[in-house]
Parts: C-alpha cells; sequence; structure tokens
C-alpha cells in the first residue's frame, strides 16, 4: 500500500472545491486518506493521474464520489436504536402531532430509509409522515431508490430485524429476483429522494426526526460544528436528532442546545433556539 | 538493570489480538504498573454485533479500567482504550480516536491494520507495537508500518500461541523487535514504566 500525504491531500480537495463545489477540506483526515488510497488502488491511478483525470474527464467526479463516500450500511442496524424509537421517540411526537416528517439525512444506500417505513407500517402510521431521504452521491441515490439489496447481505438484516422483534417476517416485504431482495415499492410512496450535501447544502426544511447516524463521524470537529448548527435549524424545538452508538454530541458548540434523551443509542432533543 | 535498552521517548502502545488473545490480554492489563504512563489503544477482534460485555470482560482483571472511545474523544495519557464492535479505529493527528464504519479489512471491524497505521502514522518512532495470537493475517500490514516508522515492535512467542498465524505473518513481512512470551510482554512493560519514574 502506498502512502499519501497532505500536501497532496490538500491539492485534491482544492481542485474538487475549486471546479466543483464539494467540499472535503474538512474531513477527518485519517478515513479520507484511507479512502482516497483506496481509489488509487482501485483505479490503479497515482496522486497526479487522479488529479488530471479529476481537472479533465467530465463525470468522473461521480464516479469519485461514489468511491469516496462509506456506502457500508445495515438494515435495523443496533436493533435496540430501532426499538427505542418505536417504543418512546416515536410516540413521544404522536403525543403531538398525527403527522411529522423524517429526515435521513446521508441516507446512502437506503436500508435505514426502508428500515423506517417497515416499522412505521407496523406501527400502522406509515402513511401519515413524510420522509427525505438525502445524499451527496447520485449513483448511491439510485441505489436507494431502487431499494434492492443482495440477497447474501439479507441474511444480517433478517438477523436484525429479528433482534428489533419486527412484528412478522422480512421475507414479507421483499421479492428475490436475480440473486436480489427486491423490496415493495409501495413502502416508500412518501419517501422523497433529493441529492443533497450536507456541507455546502442549505437548511430547506422542518423536522421531527433527523437520523444522521454515522455520517458525521467522517467530519472534523469543526464541520460537525457547522452540520449540527443546520440540524438544529432543520429541527422543530423538542424535535430528535439520532446519532450513531459511539458518536457524541458534547465536544461540539451546539450541544447545550440539545439534552440527551436516550445515551445508550445516542438520541437527542432540541431544547433551545 | 535495562534487559530491553528502553527509554522514556515513548507516547502510545497499540496492541493487536484475535483467537486466542483474550487470556494474554487479560494477563497483560491486570499486572499493568500502576500509573502506567502511556496510553494504550487496543485492537482486538471480536463480534461485530455484540456491544456489551467484551469492554466488562477486560476491565474486570484490569488494573485501569477499559473504555471503549467516542469518535472525537481525546487520547489521554495513562488511558486504555479498546476499539469498539462494529467500527474501525485511527487515531488522529491532534491526538483524537477516529471511528468510521468503512468495509471490513481482513473481514474484520474493527481492523487491526487501521488501528496499528494510523497510530503509526501519528506517534512514529514513539509507537510501541504488540501483537498477539490471532488467526488471520490482520495486523502484519499494520505491524509493518510501525518498523517503518521507526517504532519498537512486539509479537507473542508463536509457540506460545493458541494461534499463530497472526504473530508469524508479522514476522513474515517486516522486521520484529522482540519475540515475548505473555510474561515478557508484562516484563517489558514494567520496565518501560520504570523509565518514566
Amino acid at each position: 500500500m502506498q502512502d499519501i500525504d497532505i500536501a497532496d491531500l490538500k491539492k485534491i480537495t482544492e481542485l474538487i472545491f475549486q471546479k466543483y463545489r464539494y467540499d472535503f477540506r474538512n474531513y477527518a483526515m485519517s478515513s479520507f486518506k484511507r479512502r482516497v488510497l483506496r481509489i488509487l488502488e482501485l483505479k490503479k491511478l497515482t496522486v497526479e493521474t487522479l488529479l488530471k483525470k479529476l481537472n479533465d474527464t467530465p463525470g468522473f467526479i461521480y464516479e469519485f464520489l461514489d468511491e469516496l463516500t462509506v456506502n457500508v450500511t445495515e438494515m435495523f442496524r443496533d436493533p435496540g436504536f430501532w426499538r427505542i424509537l418505536r417504543e418512546e421517540i416515536i410516540p413521544g411526537i404522536l403525543l403531538n402531532h398525527k403527522q411529522f416528517k423524517i429526515w435521513h439525512a446521508g441516507c446512502s444506500s437506503g436500508e435505514e430509509v426502508v428500515s423506517m417505513c417497515i416499522m412505521l407500517k407496523e406501527m400502522g402510521i406509515l402513511q401519515d409522515v413524510n420522509l427525505i431521504a438525502s445524499d451527496l452521491d447520485t449513483n448511491i441515490l439510485e441505489r436507494a431508490k431502487a431499494a434492492t439489496y443482495t440477497l447474501k447481505n439479507m441474511e444480517l438484516n433478517e438477523k436484525n430485524y429479528i433482534r428489533f422483534q419486527g412484528t412478522t417476517n422480512l421475507k414479507e416485504y421483499y421479492t428475490e429476483e436475480n440473486g436480489n431482495a427486491v423490496f415493495d415499492k409501495s413502502l416508500l410512496a412518501n419517501v422523497s429522494f433529493r441529492k443533497h450535501d450536507l456541507v455546502m447544502g442549505e437548511v430547506f426544511n422542518k423536522f421531527d426526526l433527523i437520523l444522521c447516524r454515522n455520517v458525521m463521524i467522517y467530519f472534523n470537529q469543526t464541520l460537525q460544528n457547522e452540520v449540527l448548527k443546520k440540524f438544529h435549524e432543520s429541527l422543530f424545538k423538542y424535535g430528535y436528532l439520532a446519532i450513531g452508538s459511539k458518536e457524541s454530541l458534547i465536544w461540539c458548540d451546539y450541544a447545550s442546545r440539545f439534552i440527551v434523551v436516550n445515551n445508550e443509542e445516542k438520541i437527542y432533543k432540541k431544547i433551545k433556539d | 538493570m535495562n534487559k530491553f535498552n528502553l527509554n522514556n521517548s515513548y507516547k502510545a502502545v497499540v496492541i493487536g489480538g484475535s483467537a486466542g488473545s483474550f487470556q494474554g490480554m487479560i494477563k497483560i492489563l491486570s499486572q499493568l504498573p500502576k500509573n502506567f504512563p502511556l496510553p494504550i489503544i487496543m485492537a482486538l477482534h471480536r463480534l461485530k454485533h455484540v456491544r456489551h460485555g467484551f469492554v466488562e470482560a477486560l476491565s474486570i482483571k484490569s488494573v485501569v479500567p477499559v473504555t471503549e472511545p467516542y469518535d472525537k474523544e481525546p487520547v489521554k495519557k495513562g488511558g486504555v482504550y479498546l476499539a469498539p464492535a462494529n467500527y474501525h479505529m485511527s487515531v488522529e493527528l491532534g491526538h483524537t480516536f477516529a471511528l468510521s464504519t468503512e468495509e471490513m479489512i481482513n473481514n474484520s471491524r474493527p481492523a487491526i491494520d487501521i488501528t496499528l497505521s494510523s497510530c503509526a502514522y501519528v506517534y512514529k518512532d514513539k509507537l510501541i507495537g504488540i501483537l498477539l495470537s490471532g488467526a488471520n493475517k490482520d495486523g502484519a500490514l499494520g505491524m509493518k508500518h510501525i518498523t517503518d516508522k521507526g517504532g519498537l515492535t512486539i509479537v507473542q512467542e508463536p509457540t506460545e500461541c493458541m494461534i499463530e498465524t497472526m504473530p508469524k505473518s508479522a514476522l513474515a513481512i517486516t522486521k520484529i523487535d522482540h519475540v515475548l512470551k505473555v510474561d515478557q510482554i508484562v516484563e517489558f512493560l514494567k520496565e518501560l514504566d520504570k523509565q518514566y519514574k
């Protein structure tokens, strides 16, 4: 494995920022470096040829983004988290609103979106919820819309679903086609998929619940602060923010505007404007 | 007296282990000198979907409670850290932990290579890397990176390992400073501790 120095990483992020207006300059260094090294290896490039390709080849940026962003996810990842959503958080929202809005920020290939829709359906409220699923990578958004996952991954997804204690069998929600599990599209009827960049994008709506699990770990502290500010603005007062189980807001500027409602599953509530 | 020819320039100890490393790890943690001056950063293969139990099992016998760091948590002197389930764990240049959910490496998440390599990059020749028993080659490349940056490397004596693949893989691809039994690793850490008193 070759190494890459910080000066070269800066050349790459500067070029992408100047030319394409994606800003990776405040990504966490350790993972960003690994992602770039991985791309060099996959595409058989050097730093010089990568820079040239980013500069000269139209469309290559999308290929680059697709490989750069981490698209490893599971359905019902952390089943305990989903149980808390079903048993505490969503009932809490329903006390005040019969209809509400959820944002999956950085939805990747959509496993959590499908999980959410299945859960809401089992709760009998899917028709009352408006969901927005966003990602900066358009290729991955297409995959999320297709809600099609290789059967190889379904074993884990089904195990998670069983631990989540869903009301039926996960198989009820998909059909098998050519080695894939194709989920019932009617599940996603209330989901709008939207290309949105958490770093450069504007606040576009207000939500009762935002899920952004294991996304901000790829940002440095400066960028985390900025993104948390956007989430704060995108939440109704007393709205909820869910982050990954090993993420924490305590080092963020806006932390004091939230309280922890579930520390184990890292679910926060906005308490101050 | 200074059998391992140590000095007090080191800033961190990083340890990797897999199948058969648990007892050795317990032995090391239970005999760690009080107020050990360096952070101990552990990447041990573990069940991906079991979040609880492992850190508690290590903590019971450990002189210092073991914690699973949060993303962005500062690395503290004397802290004993374990890579959490289903996350890769790195150290950043500013000496904070960074977690990630990237693809598995060597079929593992946490991957030992990621933790070792990131520590090698950050601590350079001020790092001690230790690789214990295990059934695959994860950690070998990370040990090579530690050697390449001038750090000190130790593998568990293969004959003592329940499964010797891991230390043997490291020995095959890089220079290892010491091949030690767990008891000798304990002795090594005690001697290291003395350099700071």
